[in-house]
């Protein structure tokens, strides 16, 4: 039998004990519904208050998160979260109002979204923005039901191809999938660009547009970008950018001035949602003039202009040939708008290239730093993030074992094997929120593993050893397919 | 208000390293043209300027807390969330942290979602459940890929029954446009008082799913047993969208046969927020968890012989199948799953059961005393469980507007999706109601003229 650290919820659970308590009914007792309508018994958990926190406050203690420290997660953008859009994502205001209410009494949660699609547009260059798709990926899957819709729209209906690079990240692919294109993978070149030759041999009239993430999932900012989207427009497709990596472009270059028709953008990452251990993410979607009618419904817009003495009055308008609707309700407001809302104004235009240009400081700092100890097979000025190798000549040591051995040295490892072009990769995306200090411990450390990784590789083999859990045995895991608790088998016994 | 850490000798160390002169030389691959442009954004605010702001901002609403009693539900529940339950999703440890790639270090995620996953399937009665989607209209459309993927491709047709929640069909029509599906029953002018029965005619052996909601979008309780037999015998799969307060009392979907049951946790503990983010979940029979879409948490050992926890069936998901992926899903709903879970915990089976009674008994007083007003009456006579349509003398609108007039905002307007509903309102009560509040609606409708 498996040691158990700490029990789940069902096996602290003791008959008869409560928690938090409902009053009283104050009105007149009517009947149930027949007995056959109802459940015969409720198998969930029976805990007083203090079992519950002390619970789930030891179970956080289990978990590394950008509060305890570096984070360098590569394409996840873990910077500092603000403590402030804690605050101000739970103002009462914003809370306690229900997504159908006339919209007149929520006249400030739309102008809120209304000053933010508006913001969201100036910083990406773009015409139009939905702030409805729920995640990156949900924005991507918005994007690609526009470029489809356009094409639809204007009986182009042989454009059955999507062009997406071999670096892409797999919602790319993933996204199109759901609307049945085929994928056409682009080779990158030797300097980490999109291979302008492939990509031209790939270009004719059933090329329904083009996927990519610029910079890309090496770091590098494409150095040939206007020419890889006139290629993909002059064949009459349509250039959708991964917003995943924006955090190395505020106030450096609007994607909509190269030329891109639609981006999403990841709040989560770029404009420091927290992430929440897995979401809630939010995923707005910018489109160029082209694609504005084929919004998803509703958008917040203006319905009465203001003037000097009141304020304009703001609603919904629906696209006039909107894709439709991609969830219920407006998108993430709480958790998501309000949060990228706050971190916006408190940045302002300088604030926010300031980010993007130390998240840029800081990647290449560590590449520098980093170079003469790990193979970086892209070795150029990178963007927010680089890709290294964690690999040496003659060791048997592989980029899982550097990773974990890392949480030793209480740092969160990198992204590992991906992007999918570089042998056994690590990629390191520090942020701007690191100081010299942490980039420079974090850099020592990864060198004195190199060194272990020669004379004792067994520490790394064997690695983490000083977290609360060691290595998992994931296959047991998926051919047990254990998913779910219950109360123990003799639960009521206990009463 | 910067949160950079570096100060300005720190910067032109860190550039002498990296062998550039400022920071500008960073970015000579960006085309010059477009490089550093002009954003036309307001000036940057201080911390206490920016809250000073938001706070304004959030004050100009008028909110069902401070100024309005609600009787407005629909998809989403005033319902009250245990003081436990932010305290918890305030944790740094949890909120701060990523998707648990490496289990060693997220265990807290990671039983978390365990813990919530084996709520939901001991709530629904189903055998697994995933971490969860956005919400329940799109976990609705993963229920639908789901089944083409089952089906691969080969049945095309949903029978989708007009009482499942308006903009659940939306985002469902929406979702499959790529899929060439032909859609049955999603039609509001049909007969609203036939049964589920009814939908049996529109099922045939090209049906891949048949959607019906439970309560239905007025509230309304059928059992679906018979509807499920009798599409099973078609070869179809059945998913119900279920209200999760309503299944602390009710019979479980598993019990009568569903093959999916998805839906909305946002009453588990998740504030209104104006409609977002909240909790879809989902829950299947184990012989589909290859066809599910979003991520599952398994148990294991580690390497110290300790319980643990870990991401499990990875490969089904889009970072390994890429294109071939039964849907591009990438985040859960992590922090609200954690908040359902410690909601869920809290009020623990006596707390649940009481929020479930309180529910149900509020909205019956509520409609005995609505349907005693002249002109005003009880739309439907099936039972329901805490929402129902109140039929009134008057277009629904124009009530509302009464009712706001005077404090209350009203129940959600039905002609918009149902033509022949337009004079009436569908009514949500809670346990958040107050018999004076009630009270309050019935003698204002009393003096509508």
């Amino acid at each position: 039998m498996a040691t158990i650290v700490e029990p789940t919820i069902f096996e602290l659970s003791s008959p008869g004990r409560t928690g938090v308590t409902m009053p009283a009914s104050d009105v007149p007792e009517v009947a149930l519904p027949p007995k056959e309508m109802l459940r015969s018994e409720l198998p969930l958990p029976e805990l007083a208050e203090v079992d519950v926190v002390r619970h789930y406050v030891k179970l956080s203690k289990f978990n590394y998160s950008v509060d305890d420290g570096f984070y360098p997660l590569g394409s996840c953008t873990m910077k500092y979260n603000p403590k402030i859009n804690e605050d101000t994502c739970r103002l009462p205001g914003y809370l306690f109002t229900h997504p159908l209410q006339p919209i007149e009494t929520v006249q400030g949660n739309l102008a809120l979204m209304f000053e933010l699609q508006e913001w969201l547009k100036e910083i990406s260059g773009f015409a139009g923005v939905t702030l409805q798709p729920a995640a990156g990926a949900h924005g991507e899957f918005t994007g690609v039901l526009m470029m489809s819709a356009y094409h639809k729209l204007r009986g182009d209906t042989k454009r059955t191809k999507m062009l997406i690079p071999d670096a892409a990240h797999g919602t790319n692919p993933a996204s199109v999938g759901m609307l049945g294109y085929s994928v056409v993978t682009i080779p990158s070149d030797a300097r980490g660009n999109v291979d302008l030759k492939a990509l031209e041999a790939a270009c004719d009239d059933t090329v329904a547009g083009m996927m990519l993430t610029n910079p890309n999932t090496l770091g590098m900012f494409d150095e040939h970008i206007e020419d890889v989207i006139k290629l993909v427009h002059d064949c009459g497709g349509l250039m959708y950018g991964d917003g995943a990596n924006l955090n190395a472009l505020l106030g450096i270059v609007r994607p909509g001035d190269l030329g891109f028709d639609v981006m999403h953008f990841n709040l989560h990452k770029t404009f420091s949602v927290p992430h929440g251990g897995g979401g809630p993410g939010s995923g707005p979607v910018g489109v160029s003039q082209r694609l504005v009618d084929f919004l998803p419904s509703p958008l917040v817009g203006v319905l009465e202009e203001g003037d000097d003495e009141t304020a304009p009055l703001y609603g919904f308008v629906t696209p006039e040939n909107s894709i439709g609707r991609m969830k219920a309700f407006h998108g993430h407001f709480g958790g998501g708008l309000v949060r990228a809302y706050t971190y916006i104004v408190m940045h302002g235009p300088d604030g926010l290239k300031d980010i993007s240009q130390y998240a840029v400081l800081n990647a290449n700092y560590l590449q520098a730093r980093l170079r003469d100890t790990y193979h970086i097979p892209f070795d150029r000025i990178c963007m927010h993030e680089f890709v290294a190798e964690g690999q040496f000549p003659g060791s048997d040591v592989r980029a899982l074992d550097i990773s974990k051995r890392l949480m030793d040295y209480k740092f969160h490892p990198p992204t590992n094997y991906f992007p999918l072009i570089v042998h056994e990769a690590l990629m390191i995306e520090p942020t701007e929120t690191e100081n010299k200090d942490t980039l420079d411990r974090f850099a020592d450390a990864l060198i004195k593993i190199a060194d272990e990784a020669k004379t004792q590789p067994e520490l790394l083999h064997n690695a983490p050893s000083t977290t609360p859990f060691g290595r998992m045995d994931e296959v047991k895991a998926a051919r047990e397919l254990v998913l779910c608790c219950w109360l123990p088998e003799n639960y009521e016994e206990l009463a | 208000m910067t949160y950079i850490p570096i100060s300005p000798k720190e910067r032109d160390a860190m550039l002498e390293t990296v062998g550039v002169k400022s920071l500008d030389d960073l970015f000579e691959a960006v085309p010059a043209k477009h490089r550093f442009p002009n954003l036309d954004l307001p000036p940057a605010l201080t911390e206490m300027e920016a809250a000073a702001r938001l706070a304004d901002m959030a004050s100009s609403n008028e909110n069902v807390r401070d100024h309005l009693i609600s009787f407005l539900g629909a998809g989403a529940y005033n319902h009250y969330i245990p003081s436990v339950v932010d305290h918890m999703l305030r944790r740094g440890e949890f909120y701060t942290a990523y998707t648990p790639y490496q289990p060693e270090i997220s265990q807290g995620t990671l039983q978390a979602i365990f813990e919530y996953q084996s709520l939901m399937t001991n709530l629904t009665g189903m055998e697994v459940s995933n971490a969860s989607h956005y919400d329940g209209a799109t976990a609705t459309a993963e229920a639908v890929n789901l089944a083409y993927a089952q089906f691969r491709g080969k049945r095309k047709k949903i029978v989708m029954s007009p009482t499942v929640h308006p903009q659940y069909r939306e985002v469902i029509r929406t979702y499959s446009q790529g899929m060439g599906l032909e859609e049955a029953g999603d039609d509001p002018n049909v007969d609203l008082e036939a049964g589920p029965e009814s939908l049996m005619a529109l099922v045939d052996d090209q049906t891949m799913l048949v959607v019906v909601q439970y309560p239905d979008f007025f509230g309304r309780i059928y059992d679906y047993t018979k509807l499920i037999e009798d599409a099973h015998a078609k070869g179809a799969l059945v998913c119900i969208v279920a209200n999760p307060t309503a299944l602390l009392m009710l019979k479980t979907p598993a019990s009568m046969g569903a093959d999916v049951v998805v839906g909305e946790a946002q009453p588990f503990g998740i504030p209104l927020w104006y409609g977002g983010p909240y909790l879809g979940f989902f829950t299947t029979k184990k012989s589909y968890v290859h066809k599910m879409a979003g991520r599952l948490v398994g148990e294991t050992v580690d390497a110290r012989g300790q319980r643990s926890y870990v991401l499990t069936l990875t490969a089904r998901e889009q970072h390994i199948k890429r294109e071939r992926a039964t849907s591009n899903i990438c985040t859960n709903q992590g922090l609200l799953a954690l908040a359902a879970a410690v909601y869920m915990s809290t009020l623990g089976k006596t707390g649940l059961q009481q929020v479930a009674n309180l529910c149900y008994q509020k909205a019956h007083y509520a409609a005995n005393e609505l349907s005693k007003i002249d002109g005003f009456g009880m739309c439907f006579t099936q039972p329901f469980f805490h929402e129902f349509v109140l039929c009134c003398p008057k277009p629904a609108s124009e009530v509302n507007q009464y009712l706001l007039d005077n404090g209350i905002l009203g129940g959600y307007d039905l002609g918009k999706d149902y033509p022949s509903l337009k004079d009436h309102l569908l009514i949500a009560v809670t346990e958040m109601n107050t018999k004076d509040e009630i009270d309050t609606l019935v003698e204002i409708l009393k003096e509508m003229k």
